[in-house]
């Protein structure tokens, strides 16, 4: 009996652990308590994983290798069913996600504890952050040689304003004259900024997106845990969006009327594909 | 012997007080408006002008650092004898002899400016500097890798201390550090200035005020006083250029603004030749027969040539020509472009350039 008592403790022991646990989860929201959430953009690329200097082919049968995929995320917010929606601050809303950095595809940000069924963010770096002064572009808006942005070149100097999408790579069938890469190295290169003019209205390629969370899990953001919003951020979509894009016939797009039809194809880009949440440490997310 | 010494020693004293000299004059005035300007339109409150910022300010303005070869500085392509212009290049002539598309503008009165560059491009000062260090045919550069170089340069840090307080050298001080080079470029010294201020010994002379009226009639609703331009986009009818340089349609992408280029300063013409965005007019008395007799109509052409009876440009007899030429001599600042506070620092001053 003695024996059999010692085991008994134990799974009594465990399954009263399971249960506090889990009454954690569902201990009510203290909105004056902040909790982690991040987003994190997972590049894949149609069906398959999405992989530098790998092989790929668009909706026009054109075969390409991507070799820099980078763009800056901003103005993140979130809605509970209640409606409410909880806009985090500007100044720690700005990210620069970047292919060949993994650990840049997570947006860590401070949010108050809630259940929330809506994300919103913006593609890009809004309007008004492209006008401000330089000592109000921080972190990934600042030209700082460990944290900026332009070592991956995402700023128009002769245009100012952030490059928001930047986006290039190799396609064997682009021909070596002025029609495509004049130097034969076959490129393409997709650089998709604008933010509608300072002081002339011109095109705005800036996008918002918004995701409903409820289908594929809520975020339940909760004081000492983080909820990890999981998106898809499918590439394919840059040329097998709404507009069907032929990379021979357009492999540079800067800033012109044609980069609208790059910027209409980034909404259907995304997609949540699941929430973590509770989540203790980051190493549960790799 | 001692005699010898102390004499040398003098004359030591007497040659470092003159090298000091050479510098900066005995006080640094810091940014004065002068009396006949507006109020300035960059927002000094956010960059306050000190000697030693104005110093930093300089020396990376002649800092060949700033470029992917460390070969090209601000300095090289805006001389202070041409007004901060490239004296004699009709484009600008960048790193691995790379030539431009445009004329380089004079870096003067900037901080009474509100959009920089022929079509306006760039919106704030603070950002200039990017175009000239990222362009692949000027300094072929980048931001953060100048910052890198300034970092592990011997005087740099110390400089960058003297200025702001610690020695951390970040884009938003490098920026400002240039800006403020670059506001202390006021050109207020010609004739026609010091006759507007009423500066005793100075007028105009019966030519110039024949001129004077003349541009006030003809010229002046672009060329407005006190900086010779109003900051306006303007297609003045020049044949487009065999790269069709589109202007400032580059930037809003808006057909009505193809061909038009930010009308430029008459400020100090006579140092800044040639003119026009490209560089194709060599002469002051070119570009008047191109309003006179030289203009190319198209559809954005600036309805202001347009004449009632058809024509397009501005009738001037030879001699209005001549007098208005006697006027827009009185635009010319000597003292600008002379200005040491402004040179380039000599090899054994106390800015030397290593």
């Amino acid at each position: 009996m003695s024996k059999i008592n010692f085991n008994n403790i134990a799974i009594l022991l465990f399954l009263t652990f399971t249960l506090a646990s889990c009454k954690k989860n569902d201990v009510e929201i203290d909105e004056n308590k902040m909790g982690d959430f991040s987003v994190e953009f997972q590049n894949i690329m149609g069906g398959e994983t999405f992989k530098l200097d790998w092989e790929y082919k668009n909706a026009k049968n054109e075969p390409f290798k991507v070799s820099t995929l980078n763009y800056f995320i901003s103005n993140i917010k979130l809605k509970n069913a209640n409606g409410e929606t909880y806009v985090v601050p500007a100044e720690e809303s700005y990210f620069l996600v970047k292919a060949d950095d993994l650990s840049s595809r997570f947006t860590n940000v401070k949010v108050p504890e809630g259940d929330y069924t809506e994300l919103s963010f913006i593609l890009g770096v809004d309007s008004l952050r492209n006008t401000m002064n330089v000592e109000d572009r921080k972190g990934v808006l600042s030209f700082d040689p460990d944290a900026g942005h332009s070592g991956g070149g995402m700023y128009w100097g002769w245009n100012s304003g952030y490059i928001f999408f930047k986006y290039e790579g190799t396609c064997q069938l682009i021909s070596d004259d002025q029609n495509g890469d004049p130097t034969g190295k076959k490129q393409f290169k997709y650089h998709i900024g604008g933010f509608g003019g300072y002081s002339s209205p011109t095109i705005n390629n800036i996008k918002e997106i918004t995701l409903n969370l409820s289908n594929a899990g809520n975020a339940q953001v909760r004081e000492g845990f983080r909820s990890n919003a999981h998106l898809f951020v499918d590439i394919s979509k840059v040329f097998n969006g709404p507009n069907v894009i032929s990379i021979v016939e357009h492999p540079n797009v800067m800033f012109s009327e044609f980069s609208q039809n790059i910027a209409n194809n980034f909404p259907s880009m995304f997609s949540h594909d699941h929430t973590e949440n509770f989540v203790k440490s980051s190493e549960e997310l790799d | 012997m001692k005699k010898i010494i102390v004499f040398l020693s003098l004359l030591f004293l007497v040659w470092a007080c003159k090298k000091a000299d050479e510098v900066l004059p005995d006080t640094f005035l810091g940014f004065v408006r002068p009396s006949n300007f507006p109020e300035p339109q960059y927002d000094l409150s956010r960059n306050g002008i000190t000697q030693a910022g104005f110093e930093l300010g300089k020396r990376l303005f002649y800092e060949g650092r700033l470029s992917r070869n460390n070969t090209i500085s601000c300095g090289s392509c805006h001389i202070q004898s041409a007004a901060f212009t490239h004296h004699g290049h009709d484009v600008s002539h960048g790193i691995d002899d790379r030539l431009g598309t445009r004329n380089p503008q004079p870096i003067m009165n900037m901080a009474w400016d509100k959009e920089f560059f022929w079509e306006g491009g760039v919106f704030d000062l603070d950002l200039a500097a990017v175009r000239a260090i990222t362009s692949e045919v000027e300094m072929d550069e980048t931001v953060p890798n100048v910052l890198l170089k300034l970092r592990a340069h011997p005087e740099y840090p110390s400089l960058f201390e003297k200025a702001f307080g610690t020695p951390e050298i970040t884009d938003e001080r490098f920026f400002k550090a240039l800006s403020q080079f670059m506001l202390m470029a006021i050109s207020d010294q010609s004739k026609y200035d010091k006759v507007m201020r009423n500066e005793s010994g100075f007028a105009f002379s019966d030519e110039e005020k024949a001129g004077y009226l003349f541009f006030q009639n003809k010229c002046s609703s672009c060329h407005s006083e006190p900086f010779f331009k109003d900051k306006i986009y303007r297609n003045n009818g020049l044949k487009p250029s065999v790269i069709n340089d589109l202007g400032r349609y580059e930037i809003t992408l808006n057909p009505l603004d193809k061909y038009k280029f930010k009308v430029p300063s008459l400020r100090n013409w006579q140092y800044t030749s040639p003119y026009m965005h490209d560089g194709r007019f060599l002469t002051i008395e070119r570009v008047l027969e191109h309003y006179r007799n030289g203009m190319v109509d198209s559809e954005t052409l600036d309805p202001i040539f347009r004449n009632p009876d058809g024509s397009i440009g501005i009738a001037m007899t030879d001699a209005e020509v001549a007098n208005l030429i006697a006027f827009l001599k009185t635009l010319n600042d000597k003292e600008f472009v002379t200005n040491p506070l402004l040179s380039e620092p000599t090899i054994g001053s106390s800015t030397t350039i290593n």
